[in-house]
């Protein structure tokens, strides 16, 4: 082989590589956004052509109607949460559950009896029930997280009766007392983990467990000392925003000034959006969906391998998107879901079957920004 | 400073690129040349932009000092002085500096009669700095994609912009260009080590000869570059390192927007196994 052959087959190999790693990539348009001081690096740099599209938001079931006339609580029998709804806007709201949610074959019999529309014997309808409280207690006390758009049932439904990212408790080791086979929930390439080899096991800590994200280090070279954070919590600090950029479908630069992660006076006012989301998700996971765990089946498809129902994660609502939907707000056609509505009370009789409905949740009432901030140096 | 007895002889005249007998001069140990006086000029004129914006800057501290590009709603256009124009003005002058440096490298090449190998090299920092201010930020099509005049301030962009994909250390390109710069270290280690080794031999022994050191490596990995081989290969590595840094820089926006990690999936989805 002389030199020419050489020179060209070597051109040849590398212009094929060339070629095979372009082949992976995206040369179309972008969409640019800077979110800081100019030069800074802070942008958003986004494909056009990959962007997630707004899922089509469906019309409501018919229009809303009036709120008057005799209240649920009066018209049906066993209605705890929504009894101080109008029948009317009651019966609205019914339908446009069974849209957002029920398969299309059953509609109102994927949680009622048919014969008996008061019964509580069919599980779904319990989970409703406590789903109903969820979404009314999220748009009233977690403002500070759904702002003034709030969420909907279809927010994380999308037509499914069980939405279609959920993440439940991992099984951990397999060997329990060996490292043989234990992954340590990391390498697993999921989407949960933005497909880095991090681990998911952040899901469990700050998003059912109440453990904070205090992994900037105050110091030059910091230590681990045996307390505060190790590697593996920084790791797991880590496997969570990757998750939490993957389903907001942005990078990190959204929220932070990567010069200082923990620093709040750098940082977006985005990121005390996600501070108070992150405690949002906990509050669902423990007072909601963790208090069904009796309710939902064994052996179904609502429990993970441990047995604990599946519960919501950012990528739950945002599918990819920094706001869900859009940003659309559906609770025009729902008001009832804004907050809880105070119960029907027979004229003259004990307030027995209708239990008013307390929101069940500890929600910290310190809700303004700066208060509930963690002091971070 | 003194002219060393042996430069007379390498002084020559000619092998001028532009402008011909004009530069064709020595200042002290300075060739000078055409585009020694145009390095002169844009060099000069970028530094006094640089401490001009300073002075317009809030602070005099050299780590804080910062002169950053337009706002990204400029686009390709020009900006304001003092809103990005500076930046614009002081990397025309940067470029310029650099080009003319390096050709006034090919004249001197041209004066001695040997090869380009020098500029060549050079060429590919000047080609690391032009990705990093000019092709990526037209490509991604504002100027303020470009990183900011500052010691701090342009770690920050480094950060910020690794960031923007998450996780940079899934960049494949800069995979390979970490793995030259640790192997051109490397090899420079393992050359440095094996010439001071001949060359310091037992007490008593004569200077050894690069057999020896051909043998050294023969004996250790089974073959030995040779002498003028180490240096090609400690070249190739080098500018590896550099051009493989511009091409990460390069393909992270115009060609991929995700988190790094995430590009691999091609490898998940080849029909092979998925």
């Amino acid at each position: 082989m002389n030199r020419i052959d050489l020179t060209r087959t070597a051109l040849m190999a590398v212009g094929g590589l060339g070629i095979m790693m372009l082949g992976g990539c995206e040369p179309g348009p972008k969409q640019t956004t800077q979110n800081g001081y100019r030069g800074a690096g802070l942008d958003q740099i986004v494909d056009v052509r990959h962007m997630i599209k707004t899922a089509a938001i469906p019309d409501a079931p018919y229009p809303l109607p009036p709120d008057g006339g005799p209240k649920a609580g009066e018209t049906y029998q066993n209605v705890k949460v929504l009894s101080g709804l109008s029948t009317e806007r009651f019966n609205h709201l019914m339908a446009e559950i069974s849209q957002w949610i029920a398969p299309p074959e059953q509609g109102c019999a994927y949680c009622h009896n048919p014969e008996n529309m008061a019964s509580d014997e069919k599980y779904t309808k319990v989970v409703a029930r406590r789903m109903l409280q969820m979404t009314q207690a999220i748009n009233s006390t977690w403002s500070p997280h759904v702002q003034k758009v709030g969420v909907t049932c279809y927010t994380c439904h999308r037509g499914n009766g069980v939405p279609a990212y959920k993440w439940a408790l991992p099984t951990g080791a397999p060997h329990p007392g060996s490292i043989l086979g234990n992954r340590h929930d990391q390498n697993e390439l999921s989407p949960d983990a933005a497909y880095s080899d991090l681990p998911t096991t952040g899901f469990a800590d700050y998003l059912y467990g109440s453990n904070n994200i205090r992994v900037y280090g105050t110091t030059a070279l910091p230590k681990y000392d045996g307390t505060g954070a190790s590697v593996q919590t920084a790791e797991k600090t880590y496997g969570l925003m990757m998750h939490m950029s993957k389903a907001l479908g942005v990078n990190c630069t959204f929220c932070h000034n990567t010069q200082a992660f923990g620093v709040w006076n750098l940082s977006r006012p985005q990121r005390a959006t996600a501070w108070y989301g992150i405690r949002m998700v906990r509050d669902i996971n423990n007072t909601y969906i963790s208090s069904l765990k009796s309710v939902f089946p064994d052996n179904h498809d609502r429990k993970g391998p441990l047995g604990d129902p599946y519960k919501v994660n950012c990528m739950t609502c945002h599918q990819g998107q920094n706001k869900p939907l859009g940003g659309v707000s559906m609770l025009a056609q729902a008001p009832a879901l804004w907050g809880p509505i105070p119960a029907f009370v027979k004229p003259g009789a004990a307030s027995a079957a209708a239990t008013p409905v307390a929101p069940a949740s500890p929600v910290p009432l310190a809700m303004n920004a700066t208060a509930a901030q963690p002091a971070m140096k | 400073m003194a002219l060393l007895s042996f430069e007379r002889k390498y002084r020559v005249r000619g092998g001028t690129l532009i402008g011909g007998d004009l530069f064709d001069f020595w200042v002290g140990p300075f060739f000078v040349g055409f585009f020694g006086v145009t390095t002169a000029i844009t060099a000069s004129l970028g530094t006094a932009l640089i401490f001009y914006a300073a002075s317009l800057g809030p602070t005099w501290n050299p780590w804080l000092i910062s002169i950053a590009p337009p706002d990204i709603s400029y686009g390709l256009r020009l900006a304001p002085l003092r809103e990005g124009g500076f930046w614009q003005i002081i990397t025309i002058c940067a470029i310029g500096a650099f080009v003319s440096w390096a050709l006034r490298e090919v004249e001197i090449c041209r004066k001695l009669g040997i090869g380009y190998h020098v500029p060549f090299a050079y060429g590919f920092a000047i080609f690391a700095y032009v990705s990093l201010e000019v092709i990526r930020p037209f490509l991604l099509g504002a100027w303020g994609f470009g990183f900011p005049y500052g010691i701090f301030s342009h770690l920050d962009w480094v950060s910020n912009t690794g960031y923007q994909y998450l996780h940079f250390h899934y960049n494949p390109a800069h995979m390979i260009a970490v793995s030259f710069f640790f192997v051109t270290g490397g090899a420079l280690a393992f050359h440095g080590a094996l010439v001071l080794s001949s060359v310091n031999p037992a007490p008593g022994e004569a200077v050894k000869s690069p057999e020896y050191e051909d043998a050294f490596f023969r004996d250790t990995i089974g073959y030995s570059v040779g002498t003028l081989g180490i240096h090609r290969l400690g070249l190739f590595l080098a500018l590896s390192a550099g051009f493989w840094s511009a091409i990460c820089i390069i393909i992270s926006g115009p060609l991929w927007t995700h988190g790094w990690p995430e590009w691999w999936n091609w490898w998940l989805n080849l029909p092979i196994w998925s």
